[in-house]
């Protein structure tokens, strides 16, 4: 077994809408980036973690355009966790010893507009809008809603997360929105599920992204110590019981579980984390995110917010790469995409971005359903 | 309505031995918890074949909740999508009714009522289908 896992090599498409692309013709892409920035071959690599939602043997069929290796394929499902469950499942593979380099992608060809979700057994009717909503923008809602019950934030507050993160992505040339919006166009912008606007949710795209993670000896006979990136930790988390979980997914215990026994097998606390890549799938998350991931204390997630310390050059950067909402959010794409962020910030290779003197990053997804993945990186 | 052609639009709603809707949902015997809708073990205290079923009521007060803006095609927008903690307890989630579709208009706390409409109110193909909606309260 190998106590230490490493990241050597990431990277992602900038994701978009691409007609003729396919979900394996999309993993290749960015398996093959990824393979590259690592000089390793596919040849080389022992065993392939698929994310994907919409579609199944995603990982088998990448193989069948990049090269079929023979090698033991998962494909993994986890809603907006995939990606990042895909890579913590290439970690436990090397952490346990069956294997000392795999490769784990993410990838996701996505329907425009707002998620359809099927009809459930049970119901002689369709749900929506007889039974509330449960589109994603309403649920997100809901949750920022709860939020602004506990603590007063308002549409404002919201909206400024947009702000912040619209403005990171004009210096990530792999962003798909590069533009700044001001807080009055954020405002203005269509209502799509009170508080969030149509600029506070992120998009539905198509995507892909990979890394390449190895053992610590694999990595040393590889010669690659100088731009490996360490997984400190790796946490993984169900939706506890929570009394309003049945009705209302609750994203902040599933998140708060995660982010506790990350830093907890890290060894580490949140004053440790130089730069987040949270799931802001939708604004009204990001600021709830702060408080779940112990980034300020319960009620303080808005303060930190205008505060300036989660933006580039505050004291703890969130979403320097855009986030979600400007990246777009190709679902099983998404997971990965945050780690070559954070990856790429670690090597001190962001460009207009870096975030100064970057040693240690945090990454977290949500997936609604529930799961919750947070990953901690530190270079070495 | 006629209550002999009434059915039961989602699992939330069930019809008492006079064929009148309530909103149905179930207690753990061992913890004591409410979930909506029936079932059979408990995801609180994780005993097995511990619920009964029961009767939600009819009043409870305003959790949260969203203005719904864009839904999925052939849905009537805007409308109020709350989730309400049941004056008895256990939570459930519902459409609005009787209340503009405008956040000055909703207190978190506020008293709801429950009552029950047609499903063919929000959903044309849903007639004889009786659903669960709330309306801030009737008897404040």
């Amino acid at each position: 077994m190998s106590d230490r896992v490493y990241v050597i090599g990431a990277d992602m498409i900038r994701f978009g809408r691409f007609e003729d692309e396919t979900p394996p013709s999309l993993a290749a892409k960015a398996s093959l980036l990824a393979l590259d920035d690592c000089n390793v071959g596919i040849q080389d690599i022992q065993a392939v973690y698929s994310g994907n939602c919409g579609e199944t043997m995603v990982g088998q069929r990448m193989l069948q355009i990049i090269g079929q290796t023979g090698v033991p394929v998962a494909n993994v499902t986890n809603a907006c966790a995939t990606g990042a469950t895909a890579f913590r499942e290439a970690w436990m593979a090397i952490r346990a010893g069956v294997c000392d380099l795999a490769l784990a992608v993410g990838s996701e060809k996505m329907a425009k507009g707002v998620l359809v979700r099927k009809n459930r057994a049970g119901d002689a009717v369709p749900r929506e809008g007889l039974v509330g909503s449960e589109t994603m923008p309403a649920v997100f809602a809901e949750m920022g809603m709860e939020h602004a019950r506990r603590f007063g934030t308002t549409l404002e507050q919201f909206a400024m997360v947009s702000v912040k993160n619209h403005f990171h992505s004009t210096m990530n040339p792999k962003a798909m929105y590069q533009k700044e919006t001001p807080l009055e166009e954020v405002l203005g912008s269509e209502m799509i599920a009170y508080p969030n606007t149509k600029l506070m949710c992120s998009v539905n795209v198509d995507g892909s992204a990979a890394a390449v993670l190895c053992s610590e000896k694999k990595m040393k006979s590889l010669g690659l110590s100088k731009r490996a990136v360490l997984v400190k930790a790796s946490a993984l988390a169900s939706d506890p019981f929570t009394p309003r979980n049945t009705v209302m997914p609750d994203l902040n215990a599933v998140t708060q579980l995660a982010a506790n026994a990350a830093y907890e097998s890290g060894g580490i606390g949140p004053d440790d984390i130089d730069l987040v890549e949270l799931h802001d799938c939708f604004a009204t998350a990001e600021i709830c995110h702060y408080e779940n991931l112990q980034l300020c204390a319960a009620g303080e997630g808005a303060n930190l917010l205008q505060s300036g310390a989660t933006t580039l050059g505050g004291k703890i950067p969130v979403n320097v790469s855009g986030g979600l909402l400007s990246k777009g959010h190709p679902l099983g794409a998404t997971g990965i995409a945050n780690v070559c962020e954070v990856v790429m910030q670690l090597r001190g290779e962001a460009g207009a971005r870096q975030v100064e003197n970057a040693r240690v990053g945090m990454t977290h997804v949500v997936g609604l359903g529930s799961a919750c993945a947070v990953h901690i990186l530190e270079r070495i | 309505m006629s209550s002999d052609a009434l059915k039961a639009a989602t699992q939330f709603v069930a019809l008492n031995e006079k064929s009148e809707p309530y909103l149905v949902g179930s207690r753990c015997e061992a913890c004591d918890q409410l979930f909506p809708g029936l079932r059979q073990h408990c995801a609180g205290c994780y005993s097995r074949d511990c619920m009964k079923q029961i009767d939600l009521g009819t009043h409870g007060s305003l959790y949260s909740y969203t203005v719904v803006h864009r839904s999925y095609k052939g849905v009537s927008v805007p409308f109020v999508s709350a989730v309400v903690d049941m004056d008895g307890g256990g939570s459930i989630k519902g459409t609005m009714l009787n209340v503009p579709p405008d956040p000055d208009e909703l207190t978190f706390g506020m008293p709801l009522s429950v009552v029950f409409r047609c499903a063919s109110c929000i959903n044309p193909e849903a007639e004889g289908y009786v659903s669960h909606f709330f309306t801030p309260a009737l008897d404040a």
